[in-house]
Order: C-alpha cells, then structure tokens, then sequence
C-alpha cells in the first residue's frame, strides 16, 4: 500500500523562517544574512561595515560559531549589539537554522534596531540549504580561495543576492584571476552585484556600503 | 554534512504519516525526491537512514531517491531549459534574469508499506 506524503523534509524549519519573517517584518527590521566558507573575512567585513553605518543606522549582529566568543567580542568593540551563537550546543551543526535565530534575536531584542546581521557558520555549503528568514543573502569570497569556487559551490551563489570578493588587498602577491572570479560567479547567478573590496584597508568599500543603504 | 537533521526530519515525518489504526507496521520503501543542486548527498542520507531506523518501523525501509534536474528559466525571453553545468546564464539573450525551476527539491512524495 502506497501513502502519499508530499512534503518538504525541511518543513519545520521553512515554517519556524516564515514566522521569523513575519516577526522581523512587525519590528520594521531589514536582515541580511552572511555566508562564507571559513576565514573569508564575514567578521573583518562585518566590523568595518558597522563602523561606517553605526549610529545613524542601528545595527544588532548575531554571530554563529560552532565554538569560542571570538567573533562576537570582536563585533561588540564596534557598538553594536552582539549575541552569539555556539552550535556545539545543539549537536555542532554547520550552519544556523531559523529556530536558533529565534531565540538569538529575541535574546539580543530588536526593539531600536534598523539592520540585523546574521553572520553564519564559516560553510558554503549548508547555510545556503537553509532559510532562516532573512530578507537578503551575501556571500563573500575571499581571493585566496581560488576563482572556481562558484562553480563548486553553485547553490551559494545562486541563492545570494549579492557577493562580496574579499581580500583584494593580497592581489599583488597572488595569481588568483579576479575577473575570472567575477565571471563564475555570474555565470551561476546571472545579475548578482559582486563587491570588489578589502576588509583590511577599506579600498572598494563605499559601493557595497551603498548597496546595503538601498536596502534599508 | 547536514544529512543526520535532514534523516531525522524524514523519519519523523514518515512515522507521522503512518495510518494510527495499524498494527505494527512495516514500511518498504520511502520515495524521495531530490534536487541535483539540493546540498543532500544520497549516500549520506541512507546512511544515517540505516542508523536511526533500528528497531522502528522504518527498520530495513528502502530509500528510493528520484534525482531532480536543475530546471532554469530565463524571465527575461521565457526560455526554460535543463542546466547540465552549472552555469546558469541564459543561452539567448546573456543578461537576462534567470529562476530556478527546480534542483532544489529535498522532498518525500510517498511512502510504501509492507503488506
Ligand atoms: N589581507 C587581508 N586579510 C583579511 C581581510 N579580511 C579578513 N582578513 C583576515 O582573514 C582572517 C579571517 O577573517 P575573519 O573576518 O575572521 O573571517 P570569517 O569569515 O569571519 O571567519 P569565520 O567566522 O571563522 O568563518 C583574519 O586573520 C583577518 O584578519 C582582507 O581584506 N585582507
Ligand atoms: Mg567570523
């Protein structure tokens, strides 16, 4: 005997987004959601992207980490508000899910907030799979990782909104084809805005600054 | 690397949908559908299948995964095709704004009892 089902397996956790969405939307709160593989820079990005919105635009960031308060200590010298997420409590999980934001936002409380930034689990895999309810996506790159990373990874970049191609302070000493780069990544996701930048020393930070802006 | 969340949430579901009224129940095979862009690597799935299964209904369940292609069409000229590559810039007309069709179904369509 055959029993239809006809489900998502990840039911629950679309369902736990959508009601993130809704909350987020009643407190008038834009969240973008950050992801990259691990050491791309999404902290270092992060850090220098609050100093420039801070004050005039309230940002709360909450950070996800399988393990350590490093990221988060490193985000809170900025100003904003910072509550972290350690998925070694929840079994080590690669990447942050819509319950887990949940509770991180209502810890953190969103009240004042204009901007929150959701910096999830160094992974270019999983967080792509999963929604947490967000209402843009951004993924960054990093220079030293090689230019077929989004032929590698295709579900990343064609789920995010934009792309960030960090690092580009290293260029010099490096034979990393950064149009090339650029390329792959529109390829998979035609259209996508990709942000050439360092985190380091600042260099092509206004365009993403304003394209973030365009989104509030 | 999220199979075990994805096999424990299927077999939740799949107990579920169980009729209440049977006794002991023993299911064949479960039929999934999977998209090809999907991050869920099938052999993974099975594998934690198998370990959390022991002892339950759902012991020794086939899993039978159809692969989805990736189905893309372009908003911009309405051409729709299956992406191979995953490149997924529009043939015709370059620029145009593309959507996925499918590819990233991790879905369970039905299941099968033992009769
Ligand atoms: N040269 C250079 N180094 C950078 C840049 N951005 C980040 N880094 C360095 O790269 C390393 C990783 O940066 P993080 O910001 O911690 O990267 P992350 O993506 O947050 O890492 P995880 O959260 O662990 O996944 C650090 O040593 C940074 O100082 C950059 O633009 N140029
Ligand atoms: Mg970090």
């Amino acid at each position: 005997m055959e029993i239809k089902i006809r489900k998502n397996i990840l039911e629950k956790n679309l369902t736990e987004a959508e009601k993130n969405r809704h909350f987020f939307r009643e407190k008038n709160l834009f969240v973008l959601n950050m992801m990259s593989s691990p050491g791309s820079g999404k902290t270092q990005t992060l850090c220098r992207t609050l100093e420039q919105l801070m004050p005039d635009i309230q940002v709360g960031v909450i950070v996800g980490d399988i393990c350590t308060t490093n990221d988060a200590d490193r985000l809170a010298e900025t100003g904003a508000k910072v509550t972290q997420i350690n998925t070694d409590q929840f079994g080590g999980d690669c990447h942050l899910s819509a319950p887990m934001i949940d509770t991180a936002a209502r810890k953190l409380g969103c009240d004042d907030l204009d901007l929150l930034i959701v910096e999830n689990i160094g992974n270019l895999v999983c967080p792509a799979e999963f929604d947490i309810g967000e209402n843009a996506r951004v993924v960054v790159l990093s220079v030293t990782e090689g230019e077929d990373k989004p032929l590698k990874y295709p579900l990343m970049f064609q789920v995010s909104d934009a792309a960030i191609l960090n690092k580009v302070d290293l260029l010099p000493y490096l034979d990393f084809d950064a149009p090339l780069a650029v390329e792959n990544m529109k390829k998979v996701h035609p259209g996508m805005p990709v942000f050439e930048l360092s985190a380091k020393t600042g260099q092509g930070f206004d365009p993403w600054l304003t394209w973030l802006r365009q989104q509030l | 690397m999220h199979e075990m969340g994805i096999a424990q949430e299927l077999v939740r579901i799949a107990l579920e949908a169980l009729p209440q009224d049977l006794k002991d129940p023993k299911v064949a095979s479960l039929n999934l559908r999977i998209g090809k862009l999907s991050s869920v690597v099938p052999h993974s799935l099975t594998f934690c299948f198998e370990i959390i299964t022991k002892d339950t209904p759902l012991e020794h369940a086939r899993l039978n995964i159809e692969t989805v292609p990736v189905v893309i069409r372009c908003d911009t000229c309405g051409r729709q095709w299956e992406a191979e590559t995953p490149v997924f810039r529009c043939p015709d007309c370059e620029l145009g704004q593309v959507r996925l069709i499918s590819g990233r179904e991790i879905d369970i369509d039905s299941l099968t009892l033992l009769d």
